[in-house]
């Protein structure tokens, strides 16, 4: 069980006069195996609450706390007990595998690090775990670099799901693939989390994709929560304006070959 | 790894440096063994004797044989050269790299020993070093050593840094590893090789520096000698016997560009592997150009004129483009044989995956194509004018102001060194031979057209104080300046949030339908075009699979490809049902350098047979009055009616 709360966080960037909170007392609950999403624009603040609850970003107030377990204390901490409280999958699978280290070795180096198996179990669980994200073993000796974008992010999945953490931090991982990798990604994860009854914040830019994959949405503007509510609901029926403009400008496919583009009033395009 | 080393082996610097190397390792470990008693004992009747048959460099003071002592003294050279670049690259890599992964403020202090380590002179840590020390072989070792550690120690540090930011290695901070693992196994692996050759260049830098010591004699100290020594005893006699001190110094050069030269050649290795070594011009051979397809008539654009697809006479005539690179194993071709049209005022876009050739067609086609790209076509016509043939230079002249590019990134499409307006101006200023005033009052207005707030003072801003959208923003200005009849924008909207895509594409249609501008768009976000375009191309490993009018992806049963169908069908959108798991394409992209016969999608798709694995499907005409390349297009079910385009409401 554990149910992620965070209470009126803010992290400043910067000195005095120059000083900018890019998150503005942030207050979000993830509740025990539920995937919350976390939605808004690039410098809205979503990807600072991940790098703090993930102990990336120190925080500057707030509380933080994992079934009461306080995630933004660093003195003291086992560093391998922390790693099983918060896992954090990133946006770009091209950077965040090393490229000196196989699948194998990657997955297993999470593995040692969190217990002690033997060569054998090791492999077994190595294989398990390449299963779970439906891997074949064959990926088991290549390089990053021998393998495709998807297959990365699977690798980087798998080794997040190594360590057992009690929460995930998703951070866009699907906005650097192809879009016929991204559904499969999307899938994987949505799977995953009812197989393992994981927690997750499920950050994106992508309004339907967190739509599709998340419990409830929260909605980040200029560094403060401006929504947050039942993720279909929140799309179908924005109430905040800001909602309301983000979901207005997803480009639909129901519109093709329409005016609609034209037709949209735009404050500023509009003079 | 035998086949990157025989790889490296290839290169013949690389062999004559072996070879060099050899011959000075065979030396150290035998010269001393079978010589070194002869180089050592003195002979009263032989002194200072020049040249001869006996003594091929002639003899010292003492009168021992200057060949044979130049051949012994290489063991010692040789090992002070290498121990003390080997002290100082472990002392430099440990300062260097280690704070990588010790935090932000260990980072500061290590920089700042290293920069005031740097400051030092190195004669002045030399001098010291023999003041505190005294002369001898093992002085030379450690100031040496202590000169080279902070270079190596800067390179160290700049090149972890990028480790140290990278995310996985905070990936592996989060997992837990330990330090000491973080250090072995992801900062030291990720910057060996630059570090490597470094070092082996720099054991010839420091044998003549150990040389130089020893020449003015607070190096190695008699009765030990090494090359420096005796280039400095042989110094004395230059004017007797000019050999004896010409041998050493022959000595030193060799080593020295023995190691400067395997250096460059493990450089050289690396880059190429890095970018993939290309075979030579010679044994590519002329790039692939796209066979004429006789097996179809019907697919020749003539024919489809006939069928009444196009009646006006097109802006952009593409015919069999291929684009190839050289690679490792002949030439790679990611764009193979494709023929577009593009009417004016149109707006066409192209989609596919990463890989697919989309954005390599369309700056082809601009005369944009990245360096190396050999480019060929059966026919390219623009506006009326061949430019089948053409280098891209000429043609590019041809396009001039008549085709403007909008790149996605908007930040290195932009000088950052100078200010908007004044980039907008040149546009004017060299292809409209517009004067000072008149280009900048056109950049203004330009900028005002795509609505710009306050263009006056926006124009005397320089890239960096602009955001992201209205950057981009101003690159469609930019495009847009010398009035042209064709915009060809690569992923515009890419790097920009949904609000500020929606405005840029707003503009960017609204553009074209008030000037009557045609444009190509390439996105790997079908939605993105199908709200812009009126006609769409998807292409998939290099090739056109469809070509098709933007009103069929609401209705994508009316689709024909099996690929475009998936394309549509596998992202989410507001409508996705939740209950149920997304349409996906199994399996991977190919691999183009490995191409496969017949279709490229064949592997991942549900209805090919074994034509689709042997025979390629040509792109031809099809009953949705576009072009489809599939033998098994998938809309027969649907009403076989023409699209119509909604009409816009006044």
């Amino acid at each position: 069980m554990a149910e992620l709360v965070i209470e009126d966080l803010v992290v400043t960037f910067g000195h005095r006069h120059r000083a900018v909170n890019a998150v503005d007392g942030v207050s979000l609950t993830v509740p025990h195996g539920t995937i919350v999403g976390l939605v808004g624009e690039s410098g809205s603040g979503k990807s600072t609450v991940a790098r703090t609850v993930a102990g990336l970003q120190r925080a500057t107030s707030g509380r933080v706390t994992l079934d009461g377990d306080d995630l933004l204390r660093t003195r003291g901490v086992d560093r391998r007990r922390r790693a099983r409280d918060v896992q954090m999958i990133f946006q770009d699978p091209y950077s965040s595998l090393n490229p000196r280290m196989t699948v194998g070795e990657t997955i297993e180096e999470a593995l040692t690090t969190h217990g002690d198996l033997d060569a054998k179990q090791r492999a077994a669980s190595v294989r398990e775990l390449l299963d779970l994200v439906r891997l074949k073993a064959a990926v088991t000796g290549q390089y990053p670099s021998q393998i495709s974008g998807g297959m990365r992010q699977r690798v980087a999945i798998a080794r997040c799901l190594a360590v057992r953490p009690r929460l995930i931090v998703a951070d866009e991982i699907t906005s650097a693939l192809d879009a016929s990798v991204q559904g499969a990604v999307l899938n994987l994860i949505r799977d995953l989390q009812r197989e393992l009854d994981l927690s997750m914040i499920f950050i994106t830019h992508n309004l339907a994709a967190v739509r599709y994959i998340a419990d409830t949405t929260a909605v980040m503007s200029r560094g403060r929560v401006v929504e947050h509510g039942d993720a279909a609901a929140i799309v179908a029926n924005p109430r905040r304006p800001y909602t309301r403009a983000l979901v207005s400008a997803i480009p639909r496919i129901e519109n093709a070959g329409t005016d609609h583009l034209l037709r949209l009033t735009d404050p500023e395009g509009a003079r | 790894m035998t086949t990157r080393r025989s790889a490296l082996l290839r290169q013949p610097m690389a062999i004559t440096a072996a070879c060099m190397l050899g011959v000075l390792v065979v030396l150290a470990v035998l010269a001393p063994v079978l010589w070194g008693g002869q180089a050592a004992a003195a002979n009263p009747d032989a002194i200072t004797l020049p040249s001869s048959a006996e003594h091929l460099l002639g003899t010292d003071k003492l009168g021992r044989d200057v060949l044979l002592r130049t051949l012994v003294a290489t063991r010692l050279s040789l090992v002070m050269a290498v121990a003390a670049t080997a002290i100082g690259a472990c002392a430099g890599l440990l300062l260097g790299a280690l704070p990588a992964v010790l935090g932000a403020r260990a980072q500061r202090w290590f920089a700042g020993v290293i920069g005031t380590w740097l400051a030092f002179p190195v004669l002045l840590i030399a001098m010291l070093t023999v003041i505190l020390l005294g002369t001898g072989a093992t002085t030379a070792v450690v100031a040496l050593a202590l000169t080279m550690a902070p270079s190596f120690a800067r390179l160290a540090q700049t090149l972890s840094s990028r480790v140290g930011g990278s995310e996985y290695l905070a990936a592996a901070r989060m997992l837990g590893v330990s330090r000491r693992r973080q250090f072995t196994r992801y900062v030291l692996p990720n910057i060996a090789e630059p570090v490597i050759v470094n070092v082996t260049t720099s054991i010839g830098g420091g044998l003549l520096a150990l040389s130089s010591l020893s020449f003015l004699g607070v190096g190695v100290q008699p009765p030990d000698f090494d090359w420096g020594r005796l280039l400095s005893e042989g110094f004395g006699e230059v004017y007797n016997s000019p050999v004896a001190a010409i041998g050493p110094g022959v000595a030193v050069v060799f080593a020295g560009l023995a190691f400067s030269m395997l250096g460059e050649s493990l450089a050289a290795h690396l880059r190429h592997r890095e970018h993939g070594k290309a075979l030579p011009p010679r044994r590519l051979g002329p790039a692939p150009v796209a066979a004429r397809p006789v097996e179809t008539p019907s697919a020749t654009p003539k024919e489809s004129t006939e069928e009444g697809v196009d009646t006006v006479v097109p802006l952009l005539e593409v015919d069999g483009l291929s684009v190839s690179f050289p690679g490792p194993d002949g030439w790679i071709t990611p764009v193979q044989d494709v023929s577009f049209r593009i009417a004016p005022g149109e707006i066409v876009g192209v989609v596919g995956e990463s890989g697919s050739g989309k954005s390599v067609t369309v700056m082809s086609v601009a005369q944009l194509a990245p360096a190396g790209a050999a480019v060929t076509a059966r026919r390219l016509r623009f506006d009326g004018e061949d430019l089948t043939g053409l280098t891209p230079a000429a043609a590019g002249k041809v396009l001039g102001t008549r085709v403007g590019v909008v790149f996605q990134d908007s930040l290195t499409a932009l000088n950052p060194a100078l200010r908007v307006g004044a980039q907008l101006a040149e546009v004017p200023r060299v292809h409209g031979n517009a004067g000072r005033r008149q280009a900048r009052e056109m950049s203004v207005r330009a900028l005002d057209d795509v609505r710009i707030p306050d263009a006056e003072h926006r124009a005397q801003q320089f890239p960096h104080e602009f955001s992201g959208g209205m950057r981009q923003r101003a690159l469609i200005a930019m495009s847009q300046i010398g009035s042209p009849s064709l915009i060809i924008a690569d992923e515009p909207t890419t790097a920009l949030d949904v609000t500020v895509q929606r405005r840029v594409l707003a503009l960017l249609r609204r553009g074209c339908a008030e000037s009557g501008t045609a444009a190509i768009v390439v996105s790997h976000d079908v939605a993105v075009l199908a709200e812009l375009c009126g006609r769409i191309l998807v292409m998939y490993a290099g090739r056109i699979v469809e070509d098709v009018d933007c009103a069929l992806l609401a209705t994508p049963e009316r689709l024909a490809h099996p690929y475009t169908r998936a394309l549509t069908a596998s992202l989410p959108d507001l409508g996705t049902d939740r209950t149920r798991q997304l349409v996906t394409i199994p399996g991977e992209p190919p691999d183009l350098s490995r191409p496969v016969p017949g279709c490229a999608f064949a592997a991942r798709c549900a209805f090919a047979t074994d034509r689709c694995r042997t025979e390629t499907p040509v792109l031809a005409p099809h009953r949705h009055l576009g072009r489809v390349a599939c033998w098994h297009p998938q809309d027969a079910t649907a009403p076989d009616t023409a699209p119509g385009r909604e009409e816009v409401e006044a």
